[in-house]
């Protein structure tokens, strides 16, 4: 029998293509090129048509006087000032919502999921009509329902109060507020300088501990510097602490923080919608731990807050995590639906450009650009985070 | 074998002896078990009774049912302490169907009529074949002739005419069934070996999933017209039925990305194996396995889906939700849009509420 040599593969010329490669690169050629003539023949449209209208393209409309007022915002604005900073107070009132909204949701989101999971079969169904209730209903009527519930409470006279110093009325909610200036600023980085060391220290505890196996606590040195080093500068410094009550003078409220109805009917229309769909997050979350987890953990005698915290909670983040950011993803994109209630955050001051200049891709391209961003932000932050919890495997 | 099967099975766990009264032993076991268990269900109990209690104040033993037409000054009596129903009777036919003609109104009706068939022929597992798709084409072109109207002696209604509860329908349900073919195609470009497409496919899905579909929407009724010749103008509606297609192509490719990845590599190397090319080998080998993957996940895409269609109020279209809002501006009325959403948000809750149960009963009986 003579052995039968493989033949060797045929030399390939510069390119020297295959059937397989011709018929891949002729679907290339044609899809992008289908592509490109679309986006040519756009573009040409769009430069006739923004030609005959007058309208110059690019973003020097920007240094223009704004003229649109903005009830509500972080910063201080005035409609004379320009467009880039409308945009600017835009994008603060987007990310004021976003963040509260995103913290408010986690928390309320993590409480109803734990509670569908409970004992109580009162409580469990309960968390179970508010997940399907709101899950179920477009986030846009639901804002629609609270703004319009906002605007029949009664007026700032007859306000409600539910606690002594809060005030709920058509204006809105309004709380106590503690003025922070720079001297409480100097307080406050104290504090977060302080959680920055306990945060290393820890760290250097925990590795040390690996060494050598005996446990150090490190709680004295969270008192320490977290809450008594900021105590003693605030008390060196002589800084004051006042709250400040609201007070109704007149038709309207003095001092305090205020919630307007707008922000206030985004923020609990975004939380409560948001919140609903992490608890089911969550839930299923806890409930991917296998029951062995827990026999386990019960086996070796763990006490139950240390069971959940060090064997439960971890095994369960890893499920967690990954849908929770795209939670807040959704939770960011749609805080853009203050548009339709009146609340300005950057997708309704971009509308209201738009409406003004007439500067339509400029204004999209704004919106666009800001979203990508934040979700790119988002990402990054849930990617580092997730990549922390992951499970390590050998 | 058969032996063994007819051995009935164990009881699972053994029934606790059960003491007395079985309302109690429930009781006991459910909402008593431990003591702050009983302190948490006592006061879940008079949370619970106080908000029923005073809803059912509000909205059954001071609630006005009727009055006579266009005639709000019953309700405006119990204003504050009851609800005022009797918006629903006297507003139901422009919520429901906007400003079509009145008289015409049976039309829309019966598309709706028409969609909801639809949806529950298609959730019949014995009946995704083939035909479904004709179906589904034979439905679409019939609603269209019933809301346009123009043959078969009905009157042509413009579309400017349409509203409420049809044009939810049509936004969602066309969205679908074009987004549908789109989202395979964007999913196949996505795992495609071919750099050019795949990073087109990316390139698509990024960009819309990176930005709200409130921008898309604004995009389709400001800019659209400016990336047309002059002369050249399609009505709102179709904008932003192009909008919510391309919108819905974006999340449905990922759904489907996510099918695809979970269909085993030999299913691919054996169908090579059989010579298929991609097309044949995609249609008659992976795609059938791909989707049966993600049924639960696309419904579940469906649902944010049609709840999303009404964002088109922002652009004033004139939806299920844009009726609704209209029809409480109306001074007379006005007070009363609380009744108004809630009646509308009933609509789309049996919607959705119904797509998830469905959607949980698929889970269910795949066997996860």
């Amino acid at each position: 029998m003579t052995a039968d040599h493989p033949r060797p593969p045929p030399r390939r010329r510069f390119l020297a293509l295959g059937p397989n490669e011709l018929k891949g690169l002729v679907w290339q050629v044609l899809v992008v090129g289908i592509a490109l003539a679309v986006i040519a023949f756009l573009w040409s449209n769009t430069v006739t048509n923004l030609s005959a209208r007058r309208i110059t393209t690019g973003f020097a409309f920007l240094g223009r006087e704004a003229g649109m007022p903005i009830a509500d915002s972080l910063l201080a604005y005035s409609p004379r000032d320009s467009y880039l900073w409308a945009f600017v107070v835009g994008i603060a009132n987007t990310l004021r919502v976003a963040v509260i909204g995103i913290v408010l949701a986690t928390i309320l989101g993590t409480l109803i999921g734990i509670s569908r999971l409970s004992a109580n079969w009162l409580l469990s169904r309960l968390a179970a009509v508010y997940v399907e209730t709101l899950r179920d209903i477009p986030l846009l009527l639901q804002l629609l329902f609270w703004y319009v519930l906002m605007q029949t409470l009664p007026a700032a006279r007859a306000a409600f109060r539910p606690v002594e110093g809060v005030f709920l009325s058509n204006r809105g909610l309004i709380l106590p507020a503690i003025p922070i200036a720079a001297p409480q600023l100097w307080v406050l980085g104290t504090a977060v300088l302080g959680l920055a060391a306990f945060v290393l220290i820890r760290r250097w505890l925990i590795a040390q501990q690996m060494r050598d196996g005996k446990p150090r606590p490190a709680w004295p040195f969270a008192i320490g510097l977290v809450l008594a080093l900021p105590t003693a500068v605030s008390v060196a410094l002589g800084v004051p602490w006042t709250i400040e009550w609201p007070e109704l003078r007149g038709f309207n409220f003095v001092g305090g923080l205020t919630l307007a109805p707008e922000y206030f009917a985004l923020l609990i229309a975004l939380v409560t919608y948001t919140s609903a769909f992490i608890a089911e997050i969550v839930r299923s979350g806890i409930q991917s731990v296998p029951r062995g987890q827990w026999d386990a953990a019960n086996a070796l005698g763990l006490r139950r807050s240390f069971m959940l915290r060090q064997i439960i909670l971890p095994q369960a983040l890893r499920v967690i995590v990954p849908p929770m950011t795209s939670q807040y993803l959704n939770l960011t994109k749609n805080s853009s639906l203050a548009v339709a209630i009146g609340y300005q955050d950057v997708v309704s001051v971009a509308n209201t450009t738009l409406n003004q200049t007439g500067q339509a891709i400029e204004a999209i391209a704004l919106i666009m650009a800001v979203f990508l961003t934040i979700s790119l932000g988002i990402s990054f932050f849930m990617n580092w985070y997730n990549s922390r919890i992951a499970l390590v495997e050998r | 074998m058969t032996v063994i099967a007819d051995i009935p099975d164990a009881p699972r766990a053994a029934r606790r002896p059960q003491m007395g009264n079985p309302v109690l032993y429930w009781l006991r076991t459910n909402l008593f078990s431990s003591i702050p268990n009983g302190i948490l269900s006592v006061v879940l109990l008079a949370i619970l009774a106080k908000g029923i209690f005073s809803f059912v104040q509000w909205g059954i033993a001071n609630a006005v049912w009727l009055t006579p037409a266009n005639d709000s000054s019953a309700c405006r009596a119990v204003r504050g302490l009851g609800a005022c129903w009797a918006i629903i009777p006297e507003k139901y036919r422009f919520i429901l169907f906007g400003t079509y003609p009145f008289d015409e109104q049976w039309r829309p009706a019966l598309s709706v009529v028409l969609f909801i068939a639809l949806f529950c022929l298609s959730s019949r597992r014995a009946l995704w074949r083939r035909e479904l798709v004709y179906l589904w084409i034979a439905a679409l072109a019939l609603i269209s002739v019933l809301m346009w109207g123009g043959v078969f002696g009905l009157s042509f209604v413009s579309q400017d005419r349409w509203g409420g509860l049809p044009v939810t329908l049509i936004l969602a349900t066309f969205g679908l069934a074009f987004g549908f073919p789109l989202g395979i195609l964007v999913a196949l470009g996505r795992r495609s070996k071919l750099p050019a497409i795949r990073s087109l496919s990316v390139l698509y899905v990024e960009l819309i999933r990176g930005v709200p579909l409130v921008s898309l929407l604004f995009m389709a009724s400001v800019m659209f017209p400016l990336f047309m010749p002059s002369g050249f103008n399609i009505d709102k509606l179709l904008r932003a039925q192009v909008a919510i297609i391309l919108f819905a192509g974006a999340y449905l490719a990922e759904v489907i990305r996510g099918g695809l990845q979970a269909v085993p590599r030999g299913q691919y190397e054996a169908a090579d194996a059989l010579g298929l090319s991609y097309w044949r080998k995609h249609r008659l080998i992976v795609l059938p396995q791909a989707i049966r993957h993600v049924i639960p996940p696309l419904v579940n895409t469906f649902i944010a889906f049609f709840k999303d269609t009404s964002l088109v109020l922002i652009i004033g279209i004139f939806d299920l939700l844009t009726t609704a809002k209209t029809a409480i501006i109306d001074p007379a009325w006005q007070q009363f849009s609380v009744e108004v959403y809630i009646f509308v948000a009933a609509i789309y809750f049996v919607f959705c509420f119904a797509m998830s149960r469905y959607s949980r009963g698929l889970e269910a009986s795949s066997g996860r």
